[in-house]
């Protein structure tokens, strides 16, 4: 099965259109750190005009907050590229009439779907790896590191120079298993369409459906809710919460809510054992002659 | 009837008179600060805002006569109350111009100390009034509460050991009124699970601590102007 999937990720990567994700996350977070580098100081004043009770001193924008930032605003963004390709992997196939010729080879519809699942795995892995170089490393590289302070809605996080990295290393890890939900569910929805167009605006579709239903704090959506993927997708944040003892001071190499994190990892596996399970069984019983 | 009118008077008089008197004891209490021309003090701060989350800090502080005060973090971020922490001992009592009140007494930690209102003479003075709880058997400054023009009321609790010699202090609890702090979650993109507000409301209005201990003061050993700039 490792040959097929050597196979599928040779075919994704021959495919000028896959580079576009690497293409416009470059681009994106070049204008994000462009833009902060040129004219940060004004960014930071506006946050910290809201502590105007304290005199804050040290290199607030550097490497590890700027790469808070590009994730606070990519992460949303990504499962449209992880789509592009993951809602193509069979949909695909089957548009170029080439699925019956595949499936013809000395391999089970299983293995067949497997090897495009773990393919479209390795391809979002890779996306993310990228998104990290870029955010994190070359963020550290140009803006230097320091403390990272975190402004959030209600309260303010400063976690110490030497307990961020893990951190992301964390919430980089999460953000996987979160990207691979989104590609499961494009693969799962190209099982049944002919083209890729299909799948790809379905897939994004659910999702922006499901992002609004979440948001919206209206009791009887909360039910339903803690069981939806995209409620759980943003949790990476949850890393960088730290826990205070009873005089408010942060502890050190802690996380707020280490439980609601397994919680968002065993929902969001759960969704990907659903749907490649799910792609499995429907591809199994598809017809592949008309 | 007479006699009585001329005790009374006598009585004001004298208490008026005592009341204005207070100038001799903060000059006592400042000429035991006057021993130090500057110091510098590693530390460790403690910082406790209800809406702030941060860990035990290594700072170092910095003085200079007569008022240039410099905190310091042994690197990474600072977090600090406006215009507030520079207010040190040494920086209240250099100022010249005030008028002492006697305002009573009180105990602080166990000491026994006089209550002395400074009132600067000086009207653009940042200062409005600070009152001064002085231990007159150790001539140590206990407790200070300042009142600013522009950054609200700091208090200041001091506990002495090592060098009490030179008035300076082991221990400093900073005290200070912190405004609400808000930000739309349209910019943090979070948004709060309903019953997470009720909580939140419930820490409103509580007064920002900073604790600083310090450890191994250096006294009177020079420190170069670059380290206030």
């Amino acid at each position: 099965m490792w040959k097929l999937t050597q196979i599928e990720l040779y075919k994704i990567f021959q495919r000028p259109r896959t580079f576009i994700s690497f293409g416009a996350i470059t681009a994106l977070i070049a204008a994000v750190q462009i833009g902060l580098k040129v004219d940060g100081k004004s960014y930071v004043d506006f946050m910290l005009s809201t502590t105007s009770s304290l005199e804050i001193e040290g290199n607030i924008l550097n490497g590890y907050l700027i790469c808070y930032i590009i994730l606070q605003m990519l992460l949303i963004n990504v499962p449209l590229l992880i789509t592009l390709i993951a809602a193509d992997m069979i949909s695909g196939e089957a548009n170029m009439g080439t699925l019956r010729v595949l499936l013809t080879k000395p391999f089970s519809r299983t293995e067949f779907v497997l090897a495009k699942f773990f393919a479209a795995t390795v391809y979002t892995l890779l996306l993310l790896i990228w998104l990290a170089i870029l955010a994190l490393f070359v963020s550290m590289l140009v803006f230097g590191t320091d403390d990272l302070f975190l402004f959030k809605s209600s309260y303010i996080v400063l976690i110490k120079e030497t307990d961020v990295f893990w951190r992301y290393c964390g919430a980089f890890a999460f953000a996987a298993i979160a990207m691979t939900t989104v590609a499961a569910l494009g693969f799962f929805l190209s099982v049944f369409s002919e083209n890729s167009i299909g799948p790809i605006v379905s897939t994004m579709s659910i999702i922006v459906f499901l992002t609004v239903l979440s948001t919206m704090n209206i009791p009887f959506y909360s039910l339903i809710k803690p069981y939806l993927f995209v409620t759980h997708m943003n949790n990476w944040k949850e890393f960088f919460d730290q826990q205070v003892n009873e005089n408010n001071e942060a502890i050190i190499g802690t996380i707020q809510s280490p439980q609601k994190i397994v919680n968002s990892l065993i929902i969001l596996v759960l969704h990907i054992i659903g749907f490649v399970g799910a792609s499995i069984y429907f591809f199994r019983k598809r017809d592949i002659l008309s | 009837m007479r006699k009585i009118f001329v005790f009374f008077i006598t009585y004001f008089i004298v208490a008026a008179t005592t009341a204005q008197d207070m100038t001799p004891l903060v000059k006592k209490a400042r000429a035991k600060l006057d021993l130090v021309s500057d110091y510098s003090a590693e530390g460790v701060m403690k910082t406790d805002i209800i809406f702030i989350k941060a860990p035990i800090s290594k700072i170092k502080v910095y003085f200079k006569k007569p008022n240039k005060f410099k905190l310091k973090k042994d690197g990474g971020i600072s977090l600090l109350p406006k215009g507030g922490i520079s207010v040190n001992m040494s920086t209240i009592v250099a100022v010249d111009d005030y008028v002492a009140l006697a305002a009573g007494t009180a105990i602080i930690d166990g000491y026994k100390t006089t209550i002395v209102k400074l009132l600067p003479n000086n009207e653009a003075s940042n200062i409005v009034l600070t009152t001064m709880y002085i231990d007159e058997e150790n001539m140590l400054v206990r407790k200070a509460i300042t009142t600013t023009k522009e950054n609200g009321t700091y208090e200041m609790q001091m506990q002495y050991g090592a060098y009490a010699k030179y008035g300076l202090p082991d221990k400093v609890y900073f005290t200070f009124n912190t405004k609400d702090y808000k930000l739309p979650k349209g910019i943090t993109l979070e948004f709060d699970e309903p019953g997470q507000k009720n909580e939140l409301d419930k820490l409103k209005n509580k007064k920002g601590k900073v604790e600083i201990s310090y450890t191994n003061y250096v006294i009177n050993k020079g420190i170069s102007e670059d380290v206030f700039k």
